[in-house]
């Protein structure tokens, strides 16, 4: 059995990295109810821009437009949000699965890196990294992302690439968040969208006219659109990456809680088995004396 | 009493906007419209400008750049990027803005992104046109 002073050292050891996990768990709790109320507010502009233009192109689906065909170019870009800081369950690595598994082919794509953590790792498996653009992850606002959109956007444009992908953490609730594979150019809808938009905008029964016409109006509001989904992907990941923190510093304190209790009782026994062989031993002695 | 209509004004980061106003003016990429109840369904992109709303008890004006407008006849929703009131405008920092737009405008060299100039000195422009009055 091990001796009462190393249990001790042990047990102190664990003490110390408890008091980190739980003053790391109450540094995310805070952080991840700004970064949720942030997400919340963003969602009336998406859904908004989402319902723009959606009637649009159901309207128009027969507009050959650039941004709702695939380009000619065989890559593919794809922005790939993660953290600047581990110690945040499997956070980082599920964003990463998503493109190691995953079925895009590793030759054709251009990583666009936000995130240091995802970005090491790529660069280890050998991904081709385009831009690194970590820093926006600790304060993203909305300038960054069109930042971000308008360097894509500008490439897709030139042909340089055909499709532009993003990988990003959804923000289910607090603690279900999972990682996303999003198609965001060229545009893409389903059968079953399309005539669900068709259905919601006769509702209406309107007429909308666009101004200066139908296809200036789209190339004018799909990069926006795109920038929009871009920001609250961007906000999302952030709540995602907090909650993500806190579940595994939660867990952590927890086991270190178990360990703790468990090397006292180990600790004690010992402390009682030494004590109880010292008397036996001084009996022992006694005994032999008399 | 007039026809009145819901106004939004909608940014990323937060509803900046939202009542009944009975007209609203903005500028768009055709030119300065005003809009009143029951106007015909219109998607139109904002140019910066000075948006006014006319609500009953008076006029509102804050600063908008870029965007989109979307009106129908009960409703106008305003897509914009950024969106100021009077009062959250730091002229000074506008002031300087122009000044440095301006020196870019002038000094222009092959490498300078014209476009983007001249978005920046009309920001500004737009900005010093609300805080100044």
């Amino acid at each position: 059995m091990a001796s009462m002073k190393d249990i001790k050292r042990r047990r102190s050891s664990i003490q110390s990295t408890q008091q980190i996990t739980k003053a790391m768990k109450l540094v995310s709790t805070v952080k991840l109810q700004k970064a949720k109320t942030r997400a919340e507010k963003t969602t009336p502009y998406f859904d908004h821009m989402y319902q723009t233009a959606s009637s649009i192109l159901a309207r128009s689906g027969t507009i050959n437009h650039p941004y709702l065909s695939a380009g000619d170019s065989p890559k593919a870009a794809v922005v790939v949000i993660t953290a600047n800081r581990g110690l945040a369950g499997g956070y980082n690595s599920n964003v990463v699965k998503l493109l190691t598994q995953g079925d895009l082919p590793k030759e054709n794509l251009e990583i666009y890196a936000i995130g240091t953590k995802g970005k090491d790792v790529l660069v280890r498996r050998g991904y081709d990294i385009k831009e690194d653009m970590s820093g926006i992850i600790d304060a993203p606002t909305y300038a960054d992302a069109k930042a971000v959109c308008d360097k894509v956007l500008q490439s897709f444009s030139n042909g340089e690439i055909g499709e532009i992908y993003l990988a990003y953490t959804f923000f289910k609730n607090t603690v279900a968040h999972e990682p996303r594979l999003m198609k965001l150019l060229p545009l893409e809808f389903s059968e079953e969208e399309l005539a669900e938009m068709k259905q919601s905008g006769q509702d209406d029964k309107l007429i909308m006219n666009y101004e200066p016409n139908e296809e200036e109006a789209l190339e004018r509001i799909i990069p926006k659109y795109v920038t929009s989904i871009f920001y609250g992907a961007l906000v999302e990941a952030v709540a995602s990456e907090n909650a993500a923190r806190m579940q595994a510093m939660d867990s952590a304190t927890s086991n270190a809680e178990d360990m703790i209790s468990d090397l006292s009782l180990k600790y004690n026994r010992a402390r009682q088995g030494s004590i109880t062989q010292e008397l036996t031993e001084i009996i022992a002695g006694a005994e032999a004396i008399s | 009493m007039a026809d009145i209509f819901t106004v939004q004004i909608i940014t990323p980061d937060r509803i900046f906007y939202e009542g009944e106003a009975t007209m609203i003016e903005f500028n768009t990429e055709a030119g300065e419209i005003g809009v009143y109840p029951r106007h015909i369904p219109l998607t139109t992109v904002i140019r910066p400008g000075v948006v006014t709303i006319h609500e009953e008890s008076g006029d509102k004006k804050a600063a908008v750049h870029a965007g989109f407008a979307e009106i129908l006849p009960d409703k106008v929703s305003i897509m914009a990027e950024i969106a100021e009131w009077a009062d959250e405008i730091d002229l000074e920092r506008a002031e300087e803005a122009k000044k440095r737009a301006e020196e870019r405008i002038a000094e222009k060299t092959q490498d300078t992104d014209m476009d983007r100039a001249e978005l920046a000195l009309k920001k500004a422009v737009v900005r010093i046109q609300l805080a100044g009055k």
